[in-house]
């Protein structure tokens, strides 16, 4: 007979132990998926670490790739801090990157630092306000915010595809649909080679970390998140905290989108978001919605997704060889959390045997 | 056939994959479970059911191997969150990460095939006698490919599940109440594990049609969201498979309304623009069908709950 037990409480070495054996569990799966594919599991995984950390390049390239992971998935964690199942990320990187091309394309001869400052004031208005529609129709309506946040995202990008063949259209293209480059002013400058985005990335990490441990709002939401009795009772304004912290959220996606329509892609378009926000949602989870633990862990998956790119050119394997091996590293840990909280006993004949 | 007419039967068709999609998905959340991995089940369904229908050639075992495969996706779903009490959001949303991941892995060697031509014949409209006459309706329920009849009859059969048998009420207890109904001694684990998963083939089913019959080729990313609006759809149809007949179609038909009205001399306003209609109005009706909830048309109470039997 088999018994599930709760466990009381666990260590952190503990907990530490569980996840690292499933991460490996995972990579020992996925060696073996390689291996049906016919591919050396070993070369796979040791392309990838080149591609991703073998050269000075690859290393930038990786570093550039974590910029937008690290501030969109400190804004998601924000949210599901809170229990608010934020998946709108994409679309809030976009309409935060769509408002500051706005004025990029309109302002291109004003100076740099005022203009750049203006850019991200309205990323951060058009991110935080595309997240504000969730909330406050999840406050007023009670919808749910899942769909809509989702659905929003489409709409953005669906938004940004009109924006790119109609008004927008940059009419020294040659017929091409694209949205015109930005100017030098509307670029953000390099430190060590990489975007300045590095840095306010670790600006921002810290900030959230100390807002979200130190602060009475901050307490605030994660009292929410853990219950919505006892957030009532303790006299919290439900419905403003959720805003505060949804247009935070979305705040800090539109942050990462005036970065990449700045600096990386130095121009909007519907690829702007290139899927950080989802990558996030997994992010944000791996880390336990922890700001100091995000940098490492979208480090880690830059590193997955620049490595995929090089093995797509080295070894021929398509990139969404990157997508599969998040989701199922993401399953794996997922799983593994159950043996975080509960131990299983095996009972035979009067012998007891204990299985973490 | 005017042209309303011909509208109207070709929204009967654009929503067949929302159909499947969002019957499968009201299964699994009557027994409680909120899958979000719709979409990428659908994505499973797609590729997989091409794949076998490609070497095949047979619909019936394409159509089988796209429901093994949204199956298969289910079942990780259901392992992750029954047996080891994960957080149904967050494996949701990875399957659709997962199924996105492998349709493309898989599907890159498809990319550009085309459904043989021994599966277009066996889809190919036929009109069905005597009701297939009746103008107008006729035109527009009775004259379509065979799945789109397999959606019909799937409709019927699960609403006869859900309602008339005992299997049926044994489900929805799960769903309202898990504690209550395993001391009625129903095996809670196994109803959400076989509803669980028969919604996900059915989510597969429902991709296989957009690549098989739909398209019908294969492309990447060929649900372009239509899962994610049939979580929505699952909202609007208030878990009744009846209403979800209704609001398959009425997606279905904003699906095309865009390229429809292009074709339309005058009408000035962007396909871009046109093409927002479905996502708008998907937030639009769930704002109206969560203002005015009232009993009748609640989730289930256990809806994306884990059920503990140890920490009743």
């Amino acid at each position: 007979m088999m018994q599930i037990i709760k466990r009381a409480e666990t260590s952190k070495t503990d907990n530490f132990k569980i996840r690292s054996i499933a991460i490996l569990l995972s990579l020992l799966i996925l060696a073996v998926f390689l291996l049906i594919i016919k591919l050396n599991p070993i070369e796979v995984y040791a392309a990838i670490v080149k591609g991703s950390f073998g050269t000075a390049y690859s290393l930038r390239q990786t570093l550039i790739r974590a910029i937008p992971l690290i501030i969109t998935s400190l804004g998601i964690a924000v949210a599901f801090k809170m229990q608010f199942w934020n998946i709108g990320g994409e679309g809030q990187i976009v309409m935060g990157a769509f408002a500051a091309s706005f004025f990029a394309l309109k302002f291109p001869d004003m100076d740099k630092l005022p203009l750049l400052l203006i850019m991200f004031c309205a990323g951060i208005l058009g991110g935080g306000l595309w997240a504000l529609i969730a909330a406050v129709l999840k406050g007023k309506c009670k919808t749910n915010e899942t769909i809509v946040t989702l659905m929003l995202n489409y709409i953005a990008l669906k938004f940004i595809t009109y924006l790119q063949y109609g008004p927008w259209r940059d009419k020294n293209s040659m017929g091409f649909p694209k949205i015109p480059s930005f100017s030098p002013s509307a670029t953000l400058p390099d430190l060590f080679d990489i975007n300045i985005g590095w840095v306010i990335a670790i600006i921002l990490v810290i900030i959230v970390y100390i807002f979200m441990k130190y602060t009475k709002k901050g307490y605030e939401i994660s009292i929410l998140g853990e219950s919505e009795k006892t957030a009532t009772y303790a006299g919290i304004n439900i419905r403003k905290t959720m805003y505060i912290a949804i247009f935070i959220s979305g705040a800090l996606c539109g942050i990462a989108g005036v970065i990449q329509a700045s600096a990386v892609s130095r121009t909007l378009s519907v690829e702007v978001a290139g899927g950080a926000g989802f990558t996030a949602i997994i992010i944000a989870w791996l880390s336990a919605l922890s700001a100091p633990i995000i940098v490492v862990v979208s480090i880690l998956f830059a590193a997955l997704l620049e490595g995929a790119s090089y093995i797509q050119t080295a070894l021929g394997i398509p990139q969404a060889a990157a997508q599969l091996i998040q989701a199922i590293v993401l399953f794996f840990v997922l799983g593994s959390e159950f043996f975080t909280k509960y131990k299983i006993k095996f009972k035979s004949q009067g012998m007891q045997k204990e299985v973490k | 056939m005017d042209s309303i007419t011909s509208f109207l039967a070709a929204a009967v068709v654009a929503g067949t994959p929302l159909l499947f999609a969002t019957l499968g998905e009201i299964l699994t959340e009557k027994v409680g479970n909120l899958n979000l991995g719709v979409e990428g089940m659908m994505l499973m369904g797609s590729v997989i059911g091409f794949m076998a229908g490609l070497n095949t050639g047979s619909p019936v075992i394409a159509m089988l191997a796209a429901a093994i495969a949204g199956g298969f996706g289910a079942l990780i779903y259901a392992f992750l969150t029954i047996s080891l009490r994960a957080n149904q959001v967050v494996c949701g949303l990875t399957l659709t990460i997962f199924g996105t991941g492998f349709s493309s892995m898989v599907g890159k060697k498809l990319i550009g095939q085309v459904t043989p031509e021994k599966i277009k014949v066996f889809f190919v409209p036929k009109r069905i006698p005597i009701i297939g006459d009746i103008p107008f309706i006729g035109d527009i329920f009775f004259n379509h490919d065979v799945f789109v009849y397999f959606g019909y009859i799937v409709t019927v059969l699960l609403f006869i599940y859900l309602y008339k048998t005992a299997k049926g009420l044994n489900t929805m207890a799960v769903g309202e109440n898990p504690a209550a109904a395993d001391a009625a001694s129903i095996n809670v684990s196994l109803y959400k594990y076989v509803n669980t998963l028969i919604g996900g083939a059915l989510c597969g089913l429902g991709g296989a049609y957009l690549s098989l019959v739909y398209v019908p080729a294969w492309q990447e990313n060929v649900t372009a969201g239509r899962g994610w609006i049939a979580v929505a759809l699952v909202i609007f149809a208030t878990w009744k498979p009846q209403r979800a007949l209704i609001g398959a179609y009425l997606f279905g038909g904003l699906d095309i309304i865009g390229f429809r009205l292009q074709g339309i001399p005058g009408f000035a306003v962007s396909q871009y623009l046109i093409d927002l209609l479905p996502y708008v109005v998907t937030i639009v009706i769930l704002v109206i069908v969560s203002m005015k909830k009232s009993g009748k048309n609640s989730p289930p109470a256990g809806l994306s709950n884990p059920y503990f039997r140890e920490e009743r």
